[in-house]
């Protein structure tokens, strides 16, 4: 029952296929070749480029270069603004002072105020010495310390100290002496402490002074021998400035970028990776194990995160001494990805219901392709800019963790916590604040025009645009 | 300055029409936002007091002063309260039997007449003392309120200030039940108390707020809610609370029914302010909104400098404490050892510490744990017995550590463990000191920074070599600072025992002759210094601005502080 | 949806209880207690004290308490605040916070998603420029250093103007909130320029876009209908956690500002230890966090059709 034809195999043969036709008119570029190229055509975030790199350098080589102990106190020039005057003269060390006794008058109270008040021996930033004549009925006297030529009726300043014998009418004045010029005032007290008299003034020039042991000990001059009371010596320079006891702020700088570039980079670099691989996960899989994940996440951003700052503190068991930066980015990249995750995840979850997904899914894309080649290239945009954002953030973390004395142990210092000291210090040393401040905008400048450009080299939709 | 070509003519006209959507938008959220801050003003004006806002710091036309307070009062029941804000406000709002005049004298409160004995003492209360519900303060009201502090129940904290009563340490110990104290309402007017031994100081301890008397009824009433809010509060003092919105304010005016009104000058004192922020409160003095700043805790130097500045008067006060460097005695430490205690001892400079680096006016280095103004059998306690010198001196500082060495065995020095406190200052004493051992004996100290409580844990464990501390005195009298030192004082963190030290502070205790009793802390004074027991650094002042316009204002080292009732408003 | 709702409410809570069980291990974790001051006490008036807040009992028991007290929405009375219940505290706290921060919120919302769409329409022109670098001064500047000079700037005006418009500190009137919101939510308005930008010049790239562009629509409808509403979303994300974070973060703001919120009790009770105000307001901000968490979800679901809830 066979009718049909039989043909022969030979009549055939296969029609020849044109390669040729398909292949492409230029070389392809990788994802990544093509991102390093759009990334070098971004001049803006080339140049934040090199102030990354500078800022590592003025980390890592500055220290090389301005070799100023960060922790050293230099107690003659505390918060002193850069280029202020550092002339100092040798003087005789330090040598406490009895001061003056004197009988006082008989008589009815006298509500005439001290006459007499002078200053004893040369005024320098050692001491001020002062004295003055008794007064009778009077129980004590009341030194004050002021900047302005004083008024009638008007403020006396500083309350120095109370004298609390009517014999002794002398006041030696240590305090924080600056060179410039003072107006001194005493004032006589009643036998309640209550002011009887108006006061009287006296005008004080003080000298900055320096013994020849300190200037030894500053690394002013090689011996003592090399200096003589009366010389004039120009104090350590601080090209930066000295903070609140008289520390060099350059070398402070350098040290503090340590701890706040760590943390601020690497911190936030960990924590925004968990978040991705975190968030990537929760919503690929979608369903039950997305709501769990997610429920994780809600879990952990609602957990106190200064009680649990302390207890990793604890866990980790920072003796005394210890910097404990380890356990601070430990803690802050425990505590901190889920923002990044659930950020991730709600675009995961948009980018999930595109069509070329199920394009590629239905061509047989496996999971791990389709989040390595789709969902992260497509995710990067925000993801970089949370980067960004959580690099000043990370750094105010640990400032203020420093602050409440969970961050960084002193004297290590660190940015952060220097715009804390400094904001105390505002109005009168603004300096102290302004040089960390700087060097906290620097970077988080540079970082956000790096990852600005990294934004646009990286993100796929960007792709078909040149 | 952009890496993009330019973009096509196409989307010019796109974003020029995205620009206009904006700026509409813009108009939207502006409106949407100034409408939301309408809705929340509309609200808040039904609970809020408009007239607040613009309030002068020193008021003339209500007579009243406007401050701010750096907590709100964490406790206004008088007999369990035991901090400085609560202090403050009660002793504006209640009497005790006595009070303190201005110049630190006592005076007669509830009680018209006294008399102490050296078993006990009787006082006779007043006809005309009245609550603010019009009935008469009675001796009653103070038999209840002292039962209250001994209570177990109750758990004050200032209980031990009664040790001296009967029966109140049995009591406090769950020993008898409270109605045992040795304290008995003889009559309506007359209070009759028994002493376990002579209180040379109870007159002072009777103008105490642990003291102060409470109504029975009133408090059985409120039903365990008592100074829980205003209205759960019964006034028998200068002022009444009249407002006190938690965290947020509190206020007390004049009270019509105290008994000596006439003293009682302003109508009203508002605190619309509460914060720990100095700048903030610096700001609002700046801005004529308070009256004064700084009155608790003190300006810091830096504060100081911008009143400078400013030209504002500035006063100054002592809150007489002292502060100190206590070393560990456990065991383990090598702080035991003589010879290093001395070499640290040695190389500390109090007044480079307290000018240079503290830097903040009415510090004052301090020679001894017995501060300067403590007074003596006659004249001040260290005019009497003067504190034994200790001069810097880092050569002998460092012959004493090499002895020290010698006699702990090192080869080398281990770290000192210095404890201290998260706040700035804390820290900033920590690092200078950290330097000054370094630099002076060569020795790594490690700075072992700790919250508060966390620092105070570690401290009663003993996990230190050094730590910062400071005392602040509860009475009046030497005692205070003279125990702290014994080996039964559970403040002695760093468990000094030195039996002859006990001694002393024991023949303090029991002596009633003023001589013999300063002479025992004149010894004790003596052993702290030689034995470098503890290395004292500065006694603490405040310094304050205050309205020149605003006079009469009394501040006090123990008691009442600031105190208000006899101030007064006069115009420059 | 409803169903979706009640579930994730039930999450919710097994959520909260997770949190309450945390931070009460952590809490009892780190040394010292709620008792300790700077002057030690006796050891029968510690023994009292103990006893007074049941601080003698076994951790365990402890915590059996609690739960059981939790569950009575009840959380005990505070140690520092002696006479108050921490449900008072927490009920006159948090209206005060909750209206710095919805004003701050909605300050940083309205200007973030603004100023966003604004630079990313003019995108490497002035506009943009302009705003880029005020944004990153926004966030390279602490909300500290915020606080304080916009403090001072009000007390210069003040002393200008002579007269008192936006009081200094303080809390009570509406003129009250305006400058601390302003500067609570100066930091999230800057991420939330930031976060907007790029999300609008992703949006801009879309199909959906070029298509309804090609179709002729007119541009003011692309912008509102497409490119805001799709650009939106990541800002929605992050919104809910930053109206938790807000609300909670105002530490700093309230203490300069004296405002008597709840963030300064709650960075207090931590630093004094105080076991009852800590759980109360730990578990107080956890539900209200997981609660903006679901309400965001669900508006999520609202705004995009694409995310199914029920997936």
């Amino acid at each position: 029952m066979t009718d049909a034809t039989v043909t022969n195999a030979a009549g055939f043969e296969p029609v020849h296929v044109d390669r040729q036709v398909q292949k492409l008119t230029r070389p392809s570029l990788s994802y990544w070749q093509d991102a390093w190229r759009r990334l070098k055509a971004n001049r803006r975030a080339f140049i934040s480029l090199y102030i990354v790199i500078g800022l590592l350098l003025f980390t890592v080589v500055g220290p090389w270069v301005w070799t100023v102990d960060p922790s050293t106190q230099d107690l003659d020039q505390v918060s002193k603004a850069p280029g202020s005057d550092r002339r100092a003269f040798v003087a005789e060390p330090y040598q406490p002072w009895e001061g003056v006794r004197a009988t006082v008058p008989e008589g009815a109270a006298s509500t005439a105020p001290p006459a007499n008040f002078k200053t004893v021996g040369s005024t320098t930033t050692q001491a001020v010495r002062l004295t003055w004549d008794p007064v009778a009925g009077a129980s004590g006297y009341r030194i004050y310390r002021n900047i302005y030529r004083p008024t009638a009726g008007g403020a006396l300043g500083l309350p120095l100290g109370d004298v609390l014998s009517p014999e002794q009418v002398s006041f030696e004045d240590r305090l924080d002496l600056e060179p410039m010029t003072y107006f001194y005032a005493v004032l006589t007290l009643d036998r309640f402490g209550a002011v009887m008299s108006p006061p009287t003034s006296l005008e004080v020039n003080v000298v900055r002074v320096i013994t020849p042991a300190q200037a030894v000990e500053r690394g002013l001059v090689a011996s003592v021998a090399d200096v003589k009371v009366g010389d004039e010596l120009k104090l350590a320079l601080h090209p930066f400035g000295t903070d609140y006891l008289g520390r060099d702020l350059l070398a402070r700088l350098m040290t503090g970028a340590r701890v706040s570039l760590l943390i601020g980079i690497f911190a936030p670099l960990f924590y925004v990776l968990l978040g991705i691989a975190y968030g990537s996960a929760a919503g690929f899989m979608g369903g039950r194990a997305d709501s769990a994940l997610m429920r994780f996440a809600d879990f952990v951003v609602a957990l106190p995160f200064l009680l649990f700052m302390i207890l990793f503190k604890i866990a980790f068991g920072i003796g005394p001494g210890e910097s404990g930066i380890f356990p601070m980015l430990v803690a802050l990249v425990l505590l901190s990805w889920p923002s990044t995750a659930r950020l991730v995840r709600g675009q995961i979850l948009q980018i999930r219901e595109e069509g070329y997904i199920g394009a590629s899914r239905l061509l047989g894309a496996r999971t791990g392709y389709l989040v390595m080649r789709h969902m992260i290239p497509n995710t990067m945009g925000v993801i970089l800019v949370t980067l960004t954002f959580a690099i000043p953030s990370a750094i105010f973390t640990e400032a203020f963790l420093s602050f409440i004395g969970m961050g960084v142990a002193p004297p290590t210092p660190s940015w952060g916590s220097m715009c804390n000291e400094g904001i105390r210090t505002m109005l009168t040393t603004p300096h102290e604040l302004i040089f960390p401040a700087v060097m906290i905008s620097i970077t988080v400048l540079a970082f956000n025009l790096l990852g600005d450009g990294l934004r646009d080299a990286f993100d796929a939709r960007m792709r078909s645009r040149e | 300055m952009t890496a993009m070509p330019p973009p096509p003519a196409s989307q010019n006209g796109m974003t020029r029409s995205a620009g206009r959507s904006l700026l509409w938008l813009s108009v939207g959220a502006a409106g949407l936002f100034v409408l939301l801050l309408w809705a929340l003003g509309f609200l808040s004006g039904m609970t809020g007091d408009e007239a607040r806002a613009s309030a002068p710091g020193v008021d003339f036309r209500n007579n009243a002063i406007a401050l701010a307070a750096s907590q709100e009062p964490p406790q206004l029941d008088s007999t369990r309260t035991s901090d400085q804000v609560s202090n403050f406000v009660l002793g504006h709002i209640m009497e005790g039997l006595l009070r303190q005049d201005e110049h630190d004298q006592v005076i007669p409160g509830v009680a018209e007449s006294w008399e102490v004995r050296t078993d006990g003492a009787t006082f006779h209360l007043r006809e005309n003392a009245r609550w603010s519900d019009g009935k008469p303060v009675t001796a009653h009201d103070f038999v209840f309120a002292w039962r209250l502090v001994v209570d177990p129940k109750t758990a004050a904290t200032y209980a031990s200030l009664l040790f001296p009563i009967r029966n109140a340490e049995a009591i406090i110990a769950g020993k008898v039940p409270p109605e045992s104290l040795g304290v008995v309402a003889t009559s309506d007017r007359q209070l009759d108390v028994q002493f376990e031994k002579p209180v040379p100081y109870f007159e002072k301890l009777a103008a105490f707020t642990t003291l102060f008397p409470v109504r029975e009824d009133f408090f059985r009433s409120r039903n365990g809610t008592y100074a829980a809010n205003a209205e759960d509060l019964l006034f028998n003092g200068p002022f009444t609370l009249t407002r006190w919105e938690h965290g947020a304010s509190f206020r007390f005016e004049k009270n019509g029914l105290y008994w000596d009104k006439d003293r009682v000058k302003l109508a009203a004192v508002d605190v619309p302010y509460i914060t720990t922020d100095s700048n903030a409160t610096l700001n609002l003095y700046r801005d004529g909104k308070i009256a004064m700043v700084g009155q608790s805790p003190g300006l810091g130097s830096e504060s100081l400098k911008q009143a400078l500045v400013a030209g504002w008067p500035i006063h100054q006060m002592r809150d007489g404490s002292v502060w100190y460097l206590q070393l560990n005695f456990r065991p383990d430490r090598i702080t035991r050892n003589h010879n290093l205690r001395k070499a640290l001892q040695l190389v500390v400079d109090r007044g480079e510490y307290v000018y240079r680096v503290l830097k903040t006016p009415g510090y004052v280095p301090a020679a001894s744990i017995f501060p300067v103004w403590l007074r003596g059998a006659e004249n001040l306690f260290r005019q009497e017995y003067p504190a034994p010198e200790v001069a810097v001196d880092v050569a002998a500082a460092r012959r004493y550590l090499d002895l020290a060495k010698q006699e702990l065995g090192l080869t080398e020095w281990p770290p000192l463990v210095f404890l201290c406190d998260d706040t700035p200052s804390s820290t900033k004493q920590a690092e200078y000191f950290q330097t000054v051992f370094r630099e002076k004996l060569g020795l790594e100290v490690r700075i072992d920074r700790q919250i508060f409580k966390q620092r105070i844990a570690k401290m009663q464990a003993g996990e230190f070599d050094i730590v910062s501390a400071g005392w602040g005195p509860d009475y009046d009298d030497p005692l205070t600072f003279g125990d702290l030192f014994a080996s039964w004082n559970p403040n002695n963190h760093g468990e000094y025992d030195n039996p002859e030290l006990d001694r002393w502070v024991r023949a303090a205790q029991e002596t009633v002759d003023p001589r013999g009793r300063m002479a025992a802390f004149g010894e004790i004074q003596r052993i702290l210094i030689e034995d470098a027991a503890v290395i004292t650094t500065y006694e603490r002042g405040q310094s304050y601005v205050q309205d020149p316009r605003l006079k009469g204002v009394v501040r006090r080292t123990i008691g009442i502080d600031p105190d208000f009732s006899n101030a007064y408003l006069e115009p420059n | 949806m409803l169903r979706y709702i009640l579930k994730r409410l039930l999450h919710g809570l097994i959520t909260v209880w997770f949190i309450a069980t945390a931070t009460f291990i952590a809490m009892h974790a780190v040394p010292g207690d709620p008792l300790s001051g700077e002057k030690a006490m006796t050891p029968e008036i510690r023994r009292n004290l103990e006893a007074k807040y049941g601080l003698d009992k076994p951790v365990v028991e402890q915590y059996r308490i609690f739960l059981v007290n939790m569950a009575k929405g009840d959380f005990g009375i505070s140690y520092t605040q002696q006479n108050r219940e921490v449900n008072d505290i927490i009920r006159e706290g948090f209206p005060v916070s909750a209206t710095l921060g919805i004003l701050a919120v909605v300050f940083a919302a309205l200007g973030g998603i603004l100023l966003g769409a604004l630079t990313a329409t003019y995108r490497n022109r002035l506009p943009d420029v302009v705003i880029m670098f005020l944004v990153i001064l926004g966030i390279s500047v602490p909300s500290f250093v915020f606080a304080a000079l916009g403090q001072l700037a009000l007390v210069k005006i003040n002393a200008w103007t002579g007269f008192t418009l936006f009081p200094v500190a303080g809390w009570g009137t509406v003129m009250h909130m305006v400058v601390p919101s302003l500067v609570l939510g100066l930091g999230t308005m800057a991420y939330l320029t930031r976060l907007m930008r790029s999300s609008m010049l992703e949006v801009t790239n879309t199909d959906y876009v070029r298509t309804a562009r090609s179709k002729g629509l007119p541009p003011a409808r692309i912008f509102l209908k497409h490119q805001l509403r799709n650009a939106i979303l990541p800002v929605v994300t992050v919104l809910g956690p930053a109206i938790a974070a807000i609300t909670t973060g105002g530490f700093v703001v309230e203490l300069v500002f004296a405002i008597p919120g709840l963030g300064r009790y709650f960075v207090q009770a931590v630093q004094q230890l105080d076991y009852t105000v800590i759980m109360g307001t730990t578990v107080f901000y956890g539900a209200f966090l997981v609660l903006m968490v679901i309400v965001v979800d669900i508006v999520y679901g609202l705004i995009d059709p694409r995310v199914r809830l029920k997936a």
